[in-house]
């Protein structure tokens, strides 16, 4: 029906078992892989940044919650205290570091952005399994389902679900980004086990007298995972930057103890216009990550894609 | 052809089904259910009570939903108590459209005009060094939040230099006639010349921070496609034919590869729609995206709902009428 849906559907084909002789899809995807310089600068991003937010309450500087330039902050003439020694970005409005909430706002954001994506797949993942391994009705319902819902603007329908909650927290602003990649991931499956439902190692496994269930999770699920792995990469870039657009509307987490990148720059719009270092610091890290993210996406379903391969 | 339409049509009938049934779940899943949410924190307990009995609220619930589709079709969704309060929630909505719509038209405009001919010469010289820097430009404009796209754009143009206004869709001081509520037609349209230049000035910086998204997407949607086109045998049979170098690229290349291309810009609509939302709120531009900022931090449900709902409306028609015009250009679509 649409490009989105178009793409998902060509991303699930791209899965289709390899047919090339003595080595499967995944050797060869990642021969391709180890020689491309795109998917290497993505993954060294990514590496880089997982490793900082592993380290980060140890290598922080200070800690990221202390109000320790607290007495620097005046409201009304200097609502956030500048560079100094022990302080190379200086500090936010409550007087706390910004160079170590930088550093440990790596873990968080790495938190939102995994637990988002990992929801939206596991939701998916039951929606498209049950689509695309039991058919029929239910196949039928689910997808018409998945369909409307991918016909709102996919950050529109984050905003609307996050409104639902009284009180935002981080888990909410998770939820709201996870809903929105079920459909993406239901009909990324559904596509990829119908694409399977009629080749040679299920009717094989069929023959034989093996059942439904274990078809469906044994020889089917495994088969589609490559495709789902491309887009599981690239949502993990837009969950980080969806969090960071849902905290800039006041829909976010508003307790800021914890530091994330998102929330970081979302909260910085009051002060653009005078102290844009503020917004730009956070607003760096998210694009980069972002980028990382995207760009090991992309060369990974390029890597998987059989028509591109040469 | 006929077949094909109706079919469409008929998915586009369920499709707005499925929607309601989600924007009545929706609405009765806000905090304090839909009583709460339509009457905000000054209910009073008299009022409340009122409104249940007018929603309904105590009978079953296929009844309840029967009454919301009715009220909706009648175009009936309550009156605004944040955006602007005190009137008719789909009012703020149909008054609050034009200033989105010629925003999103200039957008794309933008990123049309851009993109497909960088999308062309990219793929022509395709590994070459202004390939692969602008792959990896779109791919970076991806990345970047829109919102704060915006505000850099704002704090340059706007505020360090002053080139540009910072905010608004007019300044205060053009009186203005308004016929439409396109503000740079209404000033061509009365002659009001100043006042074109003045909404177009406002318009120019939001118009960039929106257009980034649908750039990036159409960029490489044609980059990829002419890549596809020019690998065809009949390119090289044109150019084995002699052809000008011109007619080949306008005749054969781009008519072929603009096919998917065009989809793509009718369902940027979604992007853009979203997108607006942050813009808009960045430089105070009043349309429906800056209203349903504002009603997310007002918690201004009627307004919310209506906004919403419009907003997957427009996204789903806009949809079927790109995949009716795809029918007709690509007949092979028709049988799939």
């Amino acid at each position: 029906m649409s490009t989105k849906k178009e793409r998902i559907d060509r991303l699930a084909d791209a899965g289709r078992v390899s047919r090339e002789e003595g080595i499967s899809l995944y050797q060869s995807a990642w021969l391709r892989l180890r020689r491309d310089v795109v998917f290497l600068i993505g993954a060294t991003i990514i590496v880089l940044f997982v490793i900082l937010a592993a380290i980060a309450p140890w290598i922080a500087p200070h800690d990221p919650q202390a109000a320790l330039l607290i007495d620097q902050v005046r409201p009304q003439t200097n609502p956030v205290p500048g560079p100094q020694d022990g302080f190379p970005l200086g500090a936010d409005y409550a007087g706390r570091d910004l160079f170590s909430r930088l550093i440990v706002g790596a873990q968080q954001t790495l938190i939102v952005g995994v637990l988002a994506t990992f929801g939206g797949l596991v939701g998916g993942l039951t929606l498209g399994t049950l689509a695309g391994g039991v058919g029929g009705w239910a196949d039928a319902v689910v997808m018409r389902i998945v369909d409307v819902m991918l016909s709102i603007p996919s950050l529109l329908m984050a905003f609307s679900i996050a409104a639902v909650f009284a009180n935002p927290s981080q888990w909410t602003v998770i939820l709201a980004i996870a809903i929105v990649q079920v459909p993406i991931f239901a009909r990324l499956l559904r596509g990829s086990m119908l694409a399977q439902r009629h080749s040679d190692h299920v009717l094989a496994a069929r023959a034989l007298g093996v059942r439904r269930p274990a078809i469906v999770f044994r020889h089917m699920l495994p088969n589609s995972l490559g495709p789902v792995i491309v887009q599981a990469t690239l949502v993990l870039a837009t969950a980080i930057i969806d969090a960071a657009a849902l905290s800039f509307l006041g829909l976010g987490n508003p307790d800021d103890r914890q530091p994330e990148w998102g929330q970081m720059l979302g909260k910085a719009q009051d002060f653009f216009n005078s102290f844009p270092h503020l917004a730009f610091y956070p607003a760096v890290c998210i694009i980069v990550v972002a980028l990382g993210f995207t760009l090991m996406g992309e060369s990974l379903r390029e890597a998987l894609d059989p028509k591109s391969r040469r | 052809m006929l077949r094909f339409v109706i079919r469409r049509g008929l998915q586009l009938f369920i499709a707005m089904f499925v929607l309601s049934v989600l924007l009545f779940v929706w609405l009765r899943s806000l905090p304090g259910g839909p009583v709460t949410a339509l009457l905000g924190e000054r209910g009073t307990p008299e009022s409340t009570a009122a409104l249940r009995e007018a929603l309904g609220l105590d009978e079953p619930l296929h009844v309840q939903y029967l009454r919301f589709l009715q009220r909706a079709l009648e175009g009936d969704f309550g009156i605004s108590n944040g955006v602007l309060r005190g009137a008719e929630a789909i009012d703020v909505f149909l008054t609050r459209l034009p200033a989105t719509i010629e925003l999103s038209i200039f957008a794309l405009l933008i990123a049309v005009t851009l993109a497909i001919p960088l999308g062309y010469v990219a793929a022509r010289r395709h590994g070459s060094a202004l390939d692969t820097g602008s792959v990896i430009g779109s791919l970076v404009g991806v990345a970047v939040p829109v919102f704060f796209l915006a505000f850099v754009l704002k704090y340059f143009f706007a505020i360090r230099w002053g080139l540009l206004p910072p905010s608004g869709r007019q300044s205060v001081s053009i009186d203005a006639t308004h016929v439409t509520g396109f503000f740079v037609l209404d000033g061509i349209l009365t002659g009001e010349w100043d006042a074109a230049w003045d909404s177009f000035r406002h318009l120019i910086l939001p118009a960039i921070a929106l257009s980034s998204i649908p750039f990036a997407v159409i960029f490489r949607i044609n980059r990829a496609s002419v890549l596809d086109v020019l690998d065809e045998d009949y390119v090289r049979t044109a150019r084995a034919k002699g052809l000008q170098a011109p007619v080949v690229r306008q005749r054969h290349v781009m008519r072929n590869a603009l096919i998917p291309v065009v989809t793509t810009i009718g369902l940027q609509i979604g992007a853009l729609l979203a997108g607006a939302v942050l813009t808009e709120t960045v430089f105070n531009f009043q349309g429906i995206g800056q209203a349903l900022a504002l009603g997310f931090e007002t918690r201004d449900y009627p307004v919310l709902q209506v906004l919403i709902m419009m907003a997957a409306l427009i996204y789903i028609i806009v949809n079927l009428l790109v995949d009716i015009a795809y029918a007709v250009i690509d007949p092979r679509v028709r049988t799939r």
